[in-house]
Order: C-alpha cells, then structure tokens, then sequence
C-alpha cells in the first residue's frame, strides 16, 4: 500500500485504508456521510480489455447484489454512488465494525491469554455464529448466492446494548440463482476459507450450519444434502501429480 | 546430519534426487515424451520407468558422490499419481531400502512440490499456488496442514494446455505447456474466452471446450493464428490463478507467494504474478524447470523433514495410492 496519504483519485479527502482481494478501499467523507469508496483499480496482470470486462461485470453484480439484499432486509452496506468510468463504487462506511475474521482473531487471542478453554471460546463465538447462519438462510431463501463468502467478507457491529449484526459486504462474485448446488458451493467456500485462517472451526461451522438450517427451512433437507456431495466430491477429486 | 534420497514418479516423469540438509546435491530426470497429439498412458509410462530406473539410480549417486551407506533415508512418492509408474519406482525404493537396511518414507506428492519450493527459495509462509499436469490448488499453511483454499473445480491447468496443444498437434517436447509457451509469445490478437472463478474455485472444462469448438474454424478461416490461440489462452487461464491467488492472500494476510509445479516454471504466469505482487507490496517466490517440473529433489526434501520429525512410514504401510489430498498430511516439521 505505497500510496496510503498520498492524493488518490478520489481527492484529499479520502484515504487509503485497505487492499482487500480485488479493490482499493478507502475511508472518507462523500455529502457528508462517513462513505467507503471501493476502488476495482487496473490489474496489470490482466490484459486491459479482459480487466475492463471483469471489472463492469463485478460492479454491477455488487450494486445489483446490495439492492437486492435491501429488500429482503439483509443488512449490507448503502450504495451511495456507482462510478463505472473511475471504477468506484461508494457506499456506506459501516459505523463500529470489525470483519468477523479480525473478531473471532482477536478472540482467540485473548481466550489464549487468559488461558482460556476452548469451550469458553466457543461460548463467545456461539452467538455470533448463530447470527452468522441466520443471515446466510436468508440469503439463499431469497436466491441470492454470495460467491465469496469468507470472514473478512462479513463485517460484525456492537450497539451500546451488545446487540449483534452482521453486515454483509463484498458482493463481486455474487448473482441470483435458486439451484441447491450455488447454495452448497456458497456454504463450502465458508467452510473452507474458515478452516485456512481459524482453530476450531468445526464446531463454529457446524453452529452456523445450524442455524442456516432454521432460517432457510424450506430448503434445509435439499440444501445440505448438496452440501455434503459438494464436499466429498472436493474429496474425492481425481489428484494426479 | 542427513542424507536422503528422492525417487518420483507419479506422472510422466522419473526423477532421483540426493539432498543433504537442504543442500541439492543431485537432480536426475527423465522424462516419457509421446507423438505429437498423444498423451502419456499408464502402463507405457510405467514401463518407460521401469526401463531407466537403475540407469538413473546410479547417476544420482554418482553425481551426489555418495555412497549407499552414506544415505541415512529412502523416500519415494506414496500418492496421488498413476499407479502403475507410482508402483513400479515404490518397488524400487522398497528394494533398496531393504538392500541397503535404511528406514523408508512414503511422500505426499504435493507436499514434496511444496517443501521443495520452500527450500529452494527461502521463502517462509507463503500462499502456494500448486498448477501441474494433474493438480491446480491455491493452498495456505495454518495449524499442522497445508489446506486447499480454492482449487479448480474439474480439469488441472496442466491438462488444460496439454489438451489445447494435443489440438494443434504442438510437440510434446520437452513439454506441451513449455511449447503453447513459445508459441503464445508470437500471439497478438485476443481471442475473448470465458472467464470462469467461482469464489476461490476455478473451472477450466468450459474454456478448453469452447476453444477446442471453435479453433478449427478459427484456424481455417485465417481469422486467427495458433499464436494467438495460445496467447489468448494463457492469458485467461493464468489472469483466473492470480486472481484467485490474490483473494487467498488478501484473506489470510499473507505477503509471500509460492509458484510450485510443472506449470509453475511458465515466464508469463510468473511474470502476472509478479505483477500482481508488485501491485499489493507482495514478494513472489518461483524457480526454474530443474524444480518446479516433477523431481527427486522434491520427494528428498520432503522426505527428510518427516525424517526428522520422527515421522517414518511403517513398511506395511510402504504402499502407493492414486488419491492423496495435500490436506491428509499432518505437517510436523512446523
Ligand atoms: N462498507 C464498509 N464499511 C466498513 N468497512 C468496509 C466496508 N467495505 C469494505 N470494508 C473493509 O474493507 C475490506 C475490503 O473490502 P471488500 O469489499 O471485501 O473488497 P475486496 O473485494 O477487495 O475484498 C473489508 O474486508 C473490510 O475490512
Ligand atoms: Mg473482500
């Protein structure tokens, strides 16, 4: 990040805070508001016709993702503005937020230092998990699949009475489709992103999984099933040297 | 102080190497390379190996300068591979190690691309990217295992161009990729071709059909040169694997990155993904053909830090196995 404080495109205003997986994020103040500004800048590594075609594909899957995560009451960042030509998206910054992978780090961190068990680990992660899946039902009963559901992709909010809300962001990847099998892939990019970055995630994971089930009943049976072919497929794939 | 010795030969190439403590001290490779349009098959490669076991056996000691009573150690690949080349160079180790009375360890393939790379270029935990003949995986280190964070979901990218260069009948030597390489060098004009990342997963099925479908036309009509098919291949392909690189680097924290495997030893891939670090204030670590395509060297250095961690492999348990996931191995040697 050689151009934090330094004048980006966007002005004085605003800086740098983030190089997330595919954009420059930066904090600052856009008509007044506390505003995020996405940047999906040039990859260079990518020729500049194929970049550009990624590049308006993924805007307009997270604009279209976000409006539609408003309807169905699924907590996600404002849009304020979309800027194809500067490759922008600004939104709202999300108030008192940490990407749950930075909460459940610093958790464990601090379980450690106490000596923790990882019993009352789990009991601080519990709720959030719970929250966690409630939010994913959701998503999928309302057809929409993610496509990059990792933690640093959710952000995690406290209000002054402790309440919790999962706030989910980085739409790129996402579109509309109702097939089980989008929702297992869904659920099994979470599973492994989870297990590459924390300790015991099988509990953690099978509590999300829980709470999925409750919230997306409809479709629960069907839904699970897919996701244990999705993973022994994984499994099983053919692995010539 | 430990000398171990490397026999590989899960695909089509059969590999001998000698390491002492991290220093190489021989590197013998041949390789089973068929007609143009043709791939390896099973049994040929195995006798391919067969036939030129021994011969390399004797090389590697010879360049190594060492004895076989010097050699603390015998590796040899336990999986995934073809099993009858996997099995044909597993009978070999098995003989020598009870020949010469040294204890044996069957490696993880992959583990032994990893290991091998780690000890090549010093990096210390790096996000690997694994792109071979058989394998395409972006893998991150965390508590004991090497775990698969997107991989592609059903062809390798190995398989990809050497099945795109089997359409344009490219020689298979030294290697296809190495050959749709050159040609990708002299290709200008940009065949658009679907772009296919679902998360941290990849899908290269859909692009090969669809050039496949179309090349012939292509071709004929003159509307686009091999060149160009293969530079426009490479130029998905590879732009997919950084990308997905990337995100399991954004998400893990991680500034290092490790190119290992066959495809690996491609100019443009590690050029991109040079770029791409250089971009994110990222290092990029790769090395040449001599380690990157299949070798002893590999399943030697892997071998010897299961050695010693204490990690032997009972001699019942000497077999091979087709299947074996990067992540059934615990790491104990970090
Ligand atoms: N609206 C927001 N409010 C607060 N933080 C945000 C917001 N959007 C993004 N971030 C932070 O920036 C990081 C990267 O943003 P993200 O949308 O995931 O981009 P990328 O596609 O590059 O990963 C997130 O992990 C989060 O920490
Ligand atoms: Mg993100």
């Amino acid at each position: 990040m050689a151009d934090d404080g330094r004048k980006c495109a966007l002005g004085y205003d605003f800086k740098l805070i983030k190089q997330g997986a595919e954009a420059k994020v930066y904090k600052g103040n856009y008509l007044g508001r506390p505003t995020i500004v996405k940047e999906r800048f040039k990859k260079s590594y990518r020729l500049l016709d194929l970049d550009n075609h990624i590049t308006k594909e993924r805007i307009k899957s997270e604009a279209r993702a976000v409006l539609r995560c408003k309807i169905a009451g699924i907590h996600t960042p404002a849009l304020y503005l979309v800027d194809f030509e500067r490759r922008c998206i600004y939104m709202e910054d999300v108030q008192n937020s940490t990407t749950i992978k930075d909460y459940i780090t610093q958790i464990s961190e601090e379980a450690e230092n106490e000596a923790g068990t990882a019993g009352s680990l789990l009991m601080k992660l519990y709720p959030i998990a719970q929250e966690i899946g409630k939010v994913l039902g959701k998503l999928h009963a309302n057809n929409i699949i993610h496509g990059d559901l990792t933690s640093s992709n959710m952000l995690l909010v406290k209000d002054e009475k402790d309440t919790l809300t999962i706030v989910l962001i980085d739409f790129g990847l996402s579109h509309v489709e109702s097939s089980m099998e989008d929702k297992a892939v869904d659920l099994y990019v979470l599973q492994r992103a989870l297990m590459s970055t924390h300790a015991n995630v099988d509990r953690l994971f099978a509590t999300i999984l829980d709470a999925y089930m409750k919230e997306n009943k409809k479709e629960s049976h069907e839904v699970l099933k897919k996701f244990n072919e999705v993973w022994a497929r994984g499994r099983k794939r053919t692995m010539v040297g | 102080m430990v000398i171990a010795i490397g026999f590989e030969g899960s695909a089509n190439k059969l590999g001998i190497g000698i390491v002492h403590n991290g220093v190489v001290l021989s590197n013998c490779r041949r390789t089973y390379i068929t007609p143009p349009g043709e791939g390896f098959l099973p049994r040929e490669t195995a006798q391919h190996h067969r036939s030129l076991v021994l011969a390399v056996l004797s090389q590697a000691l010879r360049e190594a300068a060492v004895t076989p009573e010097q050699i603390d150690v015998v590796c040899y690949t336990k999986g995934p591979g073809m099993a009858p080349s996997l099995q044909t160079v597993a009978i070999v180790a098995r003989t020598i190690a009870q020949l010469w009375n040294k204890p044996i360890i069957g490696v993880n393939h992959c583990i032994g691309h990893i290991e091998m790379g780690r000890m090549i270029t010093g990096s210390d935990n790096p996000i690997v990217l694994y792109v071979s003949g058989g394998n395409t995986q972006v893998i991150a280190y965390s508590r004991n295992r090497y775990r698969v964070f997107g991989e592609t979901i059903d062809i390798a990218i190995g398989n990809c161009l050497d099945r795109f260069a089997r359409v344009l009948k490219l020689s298979n030597d030294p290697s296809p990729g190495y050959n749709i390489e050159q040609l990708a060098k002299k290709g200008k004009k940009f065949l658009s071709l679907p772009y296919v990342v679902k998360g941290m997963d990849v899908s290269f099925s859909g692009i090969l059909s669809y050039i496949e479908k179309q090349s012939y036309q292509l071709l004929k009509s003159g509307e686009y040169a091999p060149e160009d098919l293969c530079f426009s291949l490479q130029e998905v392909l590879f732009a997919m694997l950084v990308e997905t690189t990337e995100r399991a680097m954004a998400h893990c924290g991680s500034q290092e990155v490790l190119i290992v495997g066959g495809v690996g030893c491609n100019l443009r891939l590690q050029e991109m993904m040079e770029t791409m670090c250089h971009e994110r204030g990222a290092k990029l670590f790769a090395t040449d053909e001599r380690f990157c395509i299949d070798n002893g060297v590999m399943i030697a250095q892997a071998g010897f830090e299961m050695f010693r961690t204490g990690n032997l492999t009972k001699w019942d348990e000497t077999t091979v196995t087709q299947r074996y996931r990067t992540d059934a191995v615990e790491v104990t040697w970090r």
